[in-house]
């Protein structure tokens, strides 16, 4: 393993992250803050507790992933994609770097950014609601796999863009829509049940009701079956990536 | 000889052998055709050939940029494929496009690249490499404030940030300054004198001319020569002597036969081409000859054949 290559990668990105820290931590926590004020307090009062849950704790988990997901998927496509969009990437292709360490460097740096990112959101949820977390382990790892998963995902859609629109067009067409009809303001028991079964295919329904049932022990979905797809998840991207490193998809004519 | 059967005796200590690398372009476009090339470990190799020619796709093979079609390259023993890092970290290389980034320093930058190809630390180097190229004083400089002959120099000391044995220079003058230009070509010199094998490519003869110990010709994605510079310049630097005549000939009198002349300008001038590194040009006997047949001229010129001249030749023939 080239280390050094993995940490000067990680280094790049983190110090890219850290110039702009004040509007990429400041935007999502004001956005964050302004849902509470909307739906845990406003909107939310006159809301019925869920599970024997106040709306406005319910709605945390559901919003830390929100953000976890958006700053995974953007860090990650950024990150990768900008190098290709101005030429820098050849210093990469042309190292003795493995496309594991080029993957540990770049979906790592994007994680650690957007780990840092959720808890600060949770932080800030709890100035808003009392909160409690009964099972901090699985939080911990259900953030960790997240946010893995998704700089991954990420990852793959800064190589497959081709301009600057289709780097956008994922996270606003797909990840965004997904993620509202995810459960993260509802559960998903609450709606017919023809539409309860369609949100089954929806992935973010199964992470949101993972970290939810990590903090409240309630959820739309077996824990479980959570994590499994979540891991599911993880190794189809892997196994994306891979495929790209083989054949040079989008890297190498 | 067609150049595509061109083939070089292998050499003992070759630093990178190219060998049947031909590389298809997803457009389906031939950008290379075959070609097997020795580079000796501790020249400088001038890749020349018009715009077009092949020269940055075989650069980008070789350093692991572009994929190979076919064939095979080692640098230092080993395979760019099956052992890629020992190749790659033997290889620092300098793109024709001034691709670097925006937003960090001169100095973090050159670290970087460090880094990527696995090294320690060693801000004495990265010192000792900033000087060399005048960068010191622009160390904590963003990239993006410097002109553009700056960004060239940052770009030569990233690709010499890991000590590499082998340096690529892919079109190291286009639009550079004279100050540069010089800077580049005593670090080249420099690089040589501690055993740093040189490849540049270029389609400006001069600069082949000028630094190059061989020189290879590479057109429409073929080597057509490879040729020490100086068998180069005598093999084929051939010298021309043409003498402008009061009166004009109808042909080559039977009495010149024996030298090799050619009439031009409507039989007004009479050209001798000769091998100036000869021991006798027969320019003397010549002259004699010229006499005797009652022939007299006004005015006499003579002509170096450049590589250029070279170049432009092979290229003609192939066209
Ligand atoms: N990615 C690519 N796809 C298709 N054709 C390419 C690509 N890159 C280069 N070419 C073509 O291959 C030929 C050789 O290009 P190049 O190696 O850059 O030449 P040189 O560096 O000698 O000017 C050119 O005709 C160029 O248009
Ligand atoms: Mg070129």
């Amino acid at each position: 393993m080239n280390w050094r290559a993995v940490g000067a990668i990680y280094g790049f990105e983190m110090a890219r992250w850290r110039r702009t820290l004040l509007q990429s931590v400041v935007s999502p926590v004001i956005s964050t803050s302004l849902y509470f004020v909307v739906f845990g307090a406003a909107i939310g009062s006159a809301i019925t507790a869920i599970d024997g849950v106040s709306y406005g704790a319910y709605i945390v988990p559901g919003l830390v992933m929100l953000t976890l997901l958006t700053q995974s998927i953007s860090n990650a496509s950024f990150g990768i994609y900008f190098p290709r969009f101005s030429g820098t990437i050849y210093e990469i292709l042309s190292a003795p770097v493995s496309p594991v360490e080029i993957v540990l460097g770049y979906v790592g740096a994007a994680a650690t950014k957007s780990v840092i990112l959720g808890l600060i959101i949770l932080a800030t949820a709890s100035l808003f609601v009392p909160l409690r977390i009964d099972h901090p382990f699985v939080m911990i790892l259900f953030l960790l796999l997240t946010a893995a998963t998704f700089s991954l995902f990420g990852f793959l859609i800064g190589i497959w863009a081709d301009g600057f629109e289709k780097l956008q067009l994922v996270p606003l067409l797909i990840v965004t829509p997904l993620t509202f009809l995810g459960g993260s303001f509802y559960s998903i028991k609450m709606l017919p049940p023809f539409w309860e079964t369609v949100s089954l295919f929806n992935p973010v329904v199964y992470l949101v009701s993972g970290f939810r049932w990590s903090f409240f022990g309630q959820s739309d979905v077996g824990v479980a079956i959570s994590l499994a797809m979540t891991g599911l998840f993880l190794v189809l991207c892997l196994a994306t990536v891979a495929w790209i490193f083989r054949t040079g998809y989008r890297l190498k004519a | 000889m067609r150049p595509s059967e061109f083939r070089e005796s292998s050499a003992p200590d070759a630093v990178i052998r190219i060998d049947g690398l031909a590389k298809r372009y997803a457009t389906g476009f031939e950008a290379l055709k075959g070609v097997t090339l020795e580079i000796r470990r501790g020249e400088i190799f001038a890749l020349l050939g018009p715009n077009g020619a092949g020269k940055t796709t075989l650069i980008s093979i070789v350093c692991g940029l572009v994929n190979p079609s076919a064939g095979t390259v080692a640098v230092d023993g080993h395979d760019i494929v099956r052992d890629y890092r020992r190749a790659r970290s033997a290889i620092g290389l300098v793109p024709q496009e001034l691709t670097t980034d925006a937003f960090e320093t001169v100095f973090d930058t050159v670290s970087f690249t460090r880094g990527l190809f696995g090294k320690p630390k060693d801000p004495a180097y990265v010192e000792k490499t900033l000087r060399s190229l005048s960068l010191w004083d622009k160390r904590d400089n963003k990239i993006r404030e410097l002109s553009g002959g700056m960004k060239r120099r940052v770009l030569i000391a990233k690709a010499l940030a890991h000590e590499p044995q082998v340096l690529f220079l892919d079109e190291p003058t286009a639009g550079v300054d004279v100050a540069l230009r010089q800077d580049m070509w005593n670090l080249v010199r420099e690089l040589r004198e501690t055993g740093v094998t040189v490849i540049l490519t270029t389609h400006y003869i001069e600069e082949a001319e000028e630094m190059a110990d061989r020189v290879g010709v590479i057109n429409h994605g073929e080597l057509v020569l490879v040729e020490e510079k100086t068998a180069l310049m005598s093999k084929l630097g051939r010298k021309e002597i043409t003498f402008h005549l009061r009166e004009p000939l109808a042909s080559v009198p039977p009495s010149l036969d024996g030298f090799d002349l050619a009439l031009g300008e409507g039989g007004g001038a009479l050209t001798y081409t000769y091998d100036a590194k000869a021991a006798r040009t027969g320019i003397n006997t010549l002259i004699e000859a010229l006499r005797e047949a009652g022939i007299s001229f006004s005015d006499l010129e003579t002509k170096q054949s450049s590589l250029e001249d070279i170049f432009v030749g092979l290229v003609k023939e192939q066209a």
